[in-house]
């Protein structure tokens, strides 16, 4: 056969030097955000829907401690750090994408590896199935992002990112008089608040399925792959003469 | 596919664990240093900024009607000052409490609540966001803060306006200070108020006096005021922050 005379393993360049940095400090970044956002979360620990949180409604949600130091930074109560560490990294947050969405765009990252195309379309139920039986695609299929990771990723930069920024800057008195009464989109400021953190754990939640998806198809492949770039394909039978 | 091997994993594993618990120490030990607290504060700069870029000077909070008032306004921080001299002023419904305006004015001033009360009053329904995360609704009455700065006249050079308060925060006995530029002191919104929700400001929330600083958090909107004064700088303010929250690491702008 063809293939047997192919070397079994190849190597190529995966991700470009300016998405492993991005990616990298947003790593960073969602860390610090989460766990200060926790601290500040534990200086009230209860959430309210609606434009106050004294409305004569109690709160939906309501931890009698909040969250464990460990979970927090700096670990153990301390509002104004929290506060700096959180609105330090927002910075961060919004830099970064930025410089994400236009090296994306410009590079065509984002019209070329991101863009579902029609045969993406065609073959999500395929997909949803192989990532259900926890299948992943193999020789020159691994190669390229698959319809569901792009509509996740698509979804994340462009949907719950934005989200959770926009819920961010309703909390802030001064941005709330940019047009004043537009939190109310939402139901008022604490919906924003309390949306802002379901936004924040819809994050963890898309980080850990990424990271799980990353264990079980590779993990030093893949880390690999987003450190120096390259990632290893081993060829198989199935790929036929290419 | 790359197989790890499990023992491969399993030091993969540790190796994290342990990265993650170094990294969170350093990031403690870090915050507690000198230098951190500063770089960070980039952030407060920046958002300053950026909230001046995208809302004018004289922007306006958004006002409620009345079905949105809380039932109950939360007080927090001091409800009652423990200070001798200031409860013997309460005693009396502070018919003998005065305000006193000094520094870089050319008319110092002492005011009476009555005084104050006879000059021309606002009303608004706004929400108070405090620090901590939550937001009450209340119908606030009182005298544009840029009224009495108006009979003060602040001379040049005049940055800041000071408030010092009664509530003692410490201790030692230090008094409650906050501070605002001038874009804050002149708005439309910025009122000295003496009556919340259609009754004399209650004491749990600041009587006689408090001002209302309504596109900044609650630590902004210091209560219990018995004396105004206008600086150029800020620097023998306290610790020189501009608050007392402020000199407790808390950012003099307080606009998210």
């Amino acid at each position: 056969m063809a293939s047997d005379r192919a070397p079994a393993k190849y190597a190529y360049f995966r991700h470009s030097l300016a998405v492993r940095i991005l990616h990298w400090i947003n790593v960073v970044a969602l860390v610090v955000l989460f766990m200060s956002g926790l601290q500040i979360f534990n200086a009230h620990p209860a959430l309210n829907w609606g434009k106050s949180s004294y409305s004569g409604a109690s709160p939906f949600f309501e931890l009698a401690h909040g969250f464990p130091s460990w979970m927090t930074l700096p670990g153990g109560q301390w509002l104004a750090m929290g506060r700096r560490w959180h609105l330090f990294f927002a910075w961060i947050l919004i830099m970064n994408g930025l410089l994400y969405v236009a090296y994306s765009v410009a590079s065509r990252h984002l019209s070329k590896d991101l863009a579902p195309t029609r045969s993406d379309w065609r073959s999500i139920g395929l997909s949803i199935r192989d990532h259900l039986l926890l299948r992943h695609p193999h020789g020159a299929a691994a190669r390229r992002y698959n319809v569901l990771q792009k509509l996740t990723y698509l979804l994340v930069v462009f949907g719950l990112l934005p989200f959770v920024m926009l819920m961010g800057w309703a909390l802030s008195p001064r941005l709330d008089t940019v047009i004043p009464g537009w939190v109310d989109i939402v139901g008022g400021r604490q919906s924003a608040r309390t949306l802002h953190f379901i936004a924040a754990w819809a994050l963890v939640a898309f980080v850990l399925v990424h990271v799980f998806e990353v264990a079980i198809s590779g993990v030093v492949n893949n880390l690999r792959s987003m450190i120096t770039g390259r990632y290893v394909i081993e060829k198989e039978h199935a790929d036929g003469p290419q | 596919m790359v197989h790890s091997k499990p023992s491969r994993r399993r030091f993969l594993t540790r190796l994290l664990s342990a990265a993650a618990a170094a990294l969170l120490a350093g990031c403690d030990a870090a915050s507690r240093s000198a230098w951190l607290p500063k770089i960070l504060g980039v952030g407060e700069r920046a958002s300053r900024a950026a909230q001046h870029l995208v809302s004018s000077r004289r922007s306006m909070a958004q006002e409620f009607s009345v079905a949105d008032i809380s039932p109950q306004f939360r007080s927090n921080g001091t409800a009652n000052p423990n200070d001798r001299q200031y409860q013997a002023l309460a005693v009396n419904h502070f018919a003998d409490w005065k305000l006193a305006l000094d520094g870089l004015i050319e008319h110092p001033l002492v005011l009476s609540l009555q005084e104050l009360r006879a000059m021309a009053s606002r009303t608004q329904i706004t929400r108070h966001d405090c620090v901590e995360g939550w937001s009450a609704i209340g119908q606030w009455r009182g005298v544009p803060l840029s009224a009495v700065l108006q009979l003060a006249v602040p001379r040049p050079g005049a940055r800041y306006v000071v408030f010092h308060c009664a509530d003692p925060m410490d201790e030692d006995g230090t008094k409650y200070y906050e501070s605002i530029d001038f874009d804050d002191a002149l708005h439309p919104q910025t009122i000295l108020a003496y009556e919340l929700n259609g009754a004399p400001l209650p004491i749990a929330n600041g009587a006689p006096l408090r001002v209302r600083v309504e596109r900044q958090l609650g630590y902004k909107m210091a209560k219990y005021i018995m004396r105004i004064e206008v600086v150029a700088s800020l620097a023998h303010i306290g610790d020189g922050n501009g608050g007392y929250w402020e000199d407790q690491g808390y950012e003099w702008y307080a606009g998210i």
